[in-house]
């Protein structure tokens, strides 16, 4: 048989390039700085089954909520149906387990086609929402171009999976009245059923069996497309949204990430017997916080891809309501873009992106040496860093617990200790710091409010 | 008045229960000062054994930490460390949310190791044990709305004790639409206290300070002594200082404490 053929072709080759595209993630997302996270294994699997599985984050908003719920439930539960699929792909049988087990499959065929009538209406209200009713947080400038195709793409590519499934399933019901001994009996379709008999009742047999191979190719098809697509779309957050949530920070939000590389130099500074520390000074000083992402760590690399352009975290940020430069969102999508720059070029493996002075014959390009004369601050403004009040607004808004305020501190700390740069007004701060020991230049007693009143 | 410093006690063989963190603003910033006093006079009233660093307080560092200077953080937490834990300090009450995040949060990773409580914390504790008597009157039926500070609220999720502790006076509690978990800023955290604003449409404190006037309370009830500056500065700014007030929650009970 031919369809068997051609289907294994096409299965092997959409897993063959599909899984290239999941190794360049994976190894973007290794571009980071090592971190071991395997702690308080338990919360984590809480926050897995809550916030990824459990949706629970989505519902601070009912309304998107429960539509996204439609097309979530929709996407898990069709999974089942992809079993079927493969097996009839490879083998040439027509609904395989039709027939073979009984009421359960009328029970998971049902369940697709309400889930998926429940998806198709909120796959056309989202685009109506993105595209008529212009909220702002999907109009802002980070979405100009791309981002918005992108968003829409996926939005008409679940409405044509949608209608292959429902072609498919609408011929092979009024198929199943007509040619019994080719099309095994599925059970009453509750939306199928009806729909068959109205759009396509009275059409001849070759015209049904044309259509129910045509809504299985479709069907098949946008489910390989969507599998290549994921990779280069926001859409990723499907997959990682899960070790997302699982390699969430589990520690009170206040909390800041503790830099022990720091502790270390004052530590020794501190100390006068340790400030002549055999050869300490000879060390070349490490890079402190992040310009690029190789001074981030891979967790803060795998937010980034796991990202859905959603906009919660800018639309609750009290710098951009007050119209500051500052997007959380462009932060987390700037990463993202700067790990797809380098992992392009390292794959070039041109010798031109080799930092200047390690340049040498039968020297390769890898991560280690890799400078592009680039970095994060080429996608990111400072006035948008600067803007930043750390107030969490961002990091409790996001569905998916990635945490844009860590990256905005690691470019601060970039700025004020690799750089020795940063707002000039805070100067006088850090200089009463550090030489009166309070946050204000005062030149009355810290306990001068006693002997008041 | 009569505070207690630490290094006298100790010299006299007393170690209090409490350490009270004053922090920056409520030593040096005028308005925070009468919070700071307020809170000690409830202290008193409760008989609550407690002391202040005094002139031996230095800042935490937190706003340093958060402009993204670790080294100069890390040199006052560690001095910091060395005088807390040289007292055998234990047990700290702060009036400022970011002294009480940083000390709480921050500080165990360099050694520093103690239990923390936000002065809101402590009062309702007070106000359970009938250690502090509130009696009608000052605030009875007035609107109230309660502006929750980031570092207190999504910083360390203490939404309710607060609002408990305004709910032991009569007055009517009016919720701003971004309240608890998506409460606004009031735009001073993150150093932004000691620089002007990036270039925008509006001041932070306004929009937020808009919200709270929205509400018709006459009283606006904050926990934190920059969210106080910032929302009494936005208060002026609408040129509604005549009708409404910006009180620390401290202010707020010891108007009503039964003497």
């Amino acid at each position: 048989m031919l369809q068997p053929l051609i289907f294994t072709l096409i299965t092997l080759a959409a897993f063959g390039v599909a899984a290239r595209q999941y190794w360049r993630v994976y190894r973007n997302i290794k571009l980071g700085k090592p971190k071991k996270i395997n702690d308080r294994k338990g919360a984590r699997w809480r926050n897995v089954l809550l916030i990824a599985f459990g949706q629970k984050k989505m519902f601070k908003k009912p309304v998107p909520a429960l539509l996204h719920l439609f097309i979530y439930t929709a996407f898990l539960v069709t999974q089942i149906e992809l079993i079927e699929i493969l097996i009839d792909g490879f083998t040439g049988h027509h609904r395989f387990f039709a027939g073979k087990i009984g009421w359960l499959y009328p029970l998971v065929i049902n369940t697709i086609e309400l889930l998926s009538v429940g998806a198709f209406a909120a796959t056309i209200a989202f685009l109506a929402r993105r595209n008529l009713l212009k909220v702002p947080r999907f109009h802002k400038p980070e979405m100009a171009g791309w981002p918005t195709l992108d968003a829409n793409l996926i939005l008409f590519g679940e409405i044509l999976l949608l209608i292959g499934i429902f072609t498919m399933n609408g011929a092979d019901a009024v198929l199943q009245g007509l040619e019994p001994d080719h099309y095994p009996e599925t059970g009453p379709l509750l939306i199928s059923d009806r729909l068959g008999s109205a759009l396509f009742g009275g059409l001849s047999v070759g015209t049904l069996a044309f259509l129910e191979r045509f809504g299985w190719w479709l069907h098949i098809l946008m489910v390989y497309a969507f599998l290549n697509y994921l990779p280069i779309s926001k859409h990723l957050h499907i997959l990682l949204a899960f070790p997302n949530t699982w390699y969430a920070r589990l520690e009170p939000k206040g909390k800041l990430a503790h830099m022990p590389e720091v502790e270390k130099e004052v530590r020794s500074m501190m100390d006068p017997e340790a400030a002549f520390d055999e050869g300490a000074a000879e060390e070349e000083l490490p890079v402190f916080g992040a310009a690029d992402i190789m001074h981030l760590n891979w967790k803060h690399l795998l937010d980034a891809y796991t990202c859905t352009e959603c906009g919660r975290c800018t639309a609750a940020c009290p710098a951009n309501i007050t119209g500051k430069k500052l997007s959380p969102r462009h932060i987390v999508m700037a990463v993202r873009d700067r790990a797809e720059e380098v992992g392009k070029k390292l794959e070039s493996g041109d010798p031109q992106f080799i930092r200047e002075d390690l340049r040498g014959e039968g020297v390769a390009l890898t991560p280690e040496n890799f400078d592009d004369g680039r970095n994060l601050f080429d996608y990111i403004e400072r006035e948008e860093i600067h803007a930043c009040t750390t107030c969490n607004a961002c990091v409790e808004a996001c569905p998916v617990l990635i945490n844009p305020l860590d990256i905005i501190i690691e470019l601060r700390r970039y700025e004020i200790l690799t750089e020795a740069s940063g707002p000039s007004e805070w100067l006088p701060l850090f200089n009463s710091i550090e030489n009166s020991g309070s946050a204000w230049a005062m030149s009355q007693d810290r306990d001068q409010w006693t002997r008041e009143e | 008045m009569q505070v207690p410093i630490l290094a006298d006690l100790i010299a006299q063989g007393k170690k209090p229960e409490y350490l009270f963190w004053v922090g920056c603003a409520g030593s040096y910033d005028a308005r925070a000062q009468k919070v700071t006093r307020a809170f000690c006079a409830l202290l008193e009233a409760a008989g609550v054994d407690y002391a202040i660093l005094g002139n031996e307080e230095q800042c935490t560092g937190d706003p340093a930490r958060r402009a993204g200077n670790e080294f100069l953080f890390q040199m006052a937490a560690l001095q910091n460390i060395e005088l807390l834990n040289g007292y055998g300090v234990t047990k700290i009450v702060t009036t400022c949310p970011h002294c009480f995040n940083v000390l709480k949060n921050e500080y165990p990773d360099l050694g520093g190791h103690y239990e923390l409580i936000h002065h809101t914390q402590l009062l309702q504790q007070l106000l359970d044990e009938g250690r502090l008597k509130v009696e009608g009157g000052a605030f009875e039926g007035k609107k109230i709305t309660y502006h929750d500070s980031c570092y207190l609220g999504r910083a360390n999720d203490i939404y309710e004790v607060p609002r408990k502790v305004l709910e032991a006076l009569d007055n009517e509690l009016v919720e701003m639409k971004r309240c608890r978990s998506n409460g606004l800023c009031c735009g001073a955290g993150g150093a932004q206290m000691w620089k002007e604003d990036e270039p925008g449409d509006k001041r932070i404190n306004i929009e937020r300070t808009e919200e709270a006037l929205g509400t018709g309370a006459e009283v606006i009830a904050v926990n934190c002594p920059f969210c106080l500056t910032m929302m009494t500065d936005g208060v002026k700014a609408a040129d509604k200082q005549d009708d409404v007030m910006v009180l620390d929650l401290a202010e707020l009970i010891l108007q009503q404490v039964r003497k």
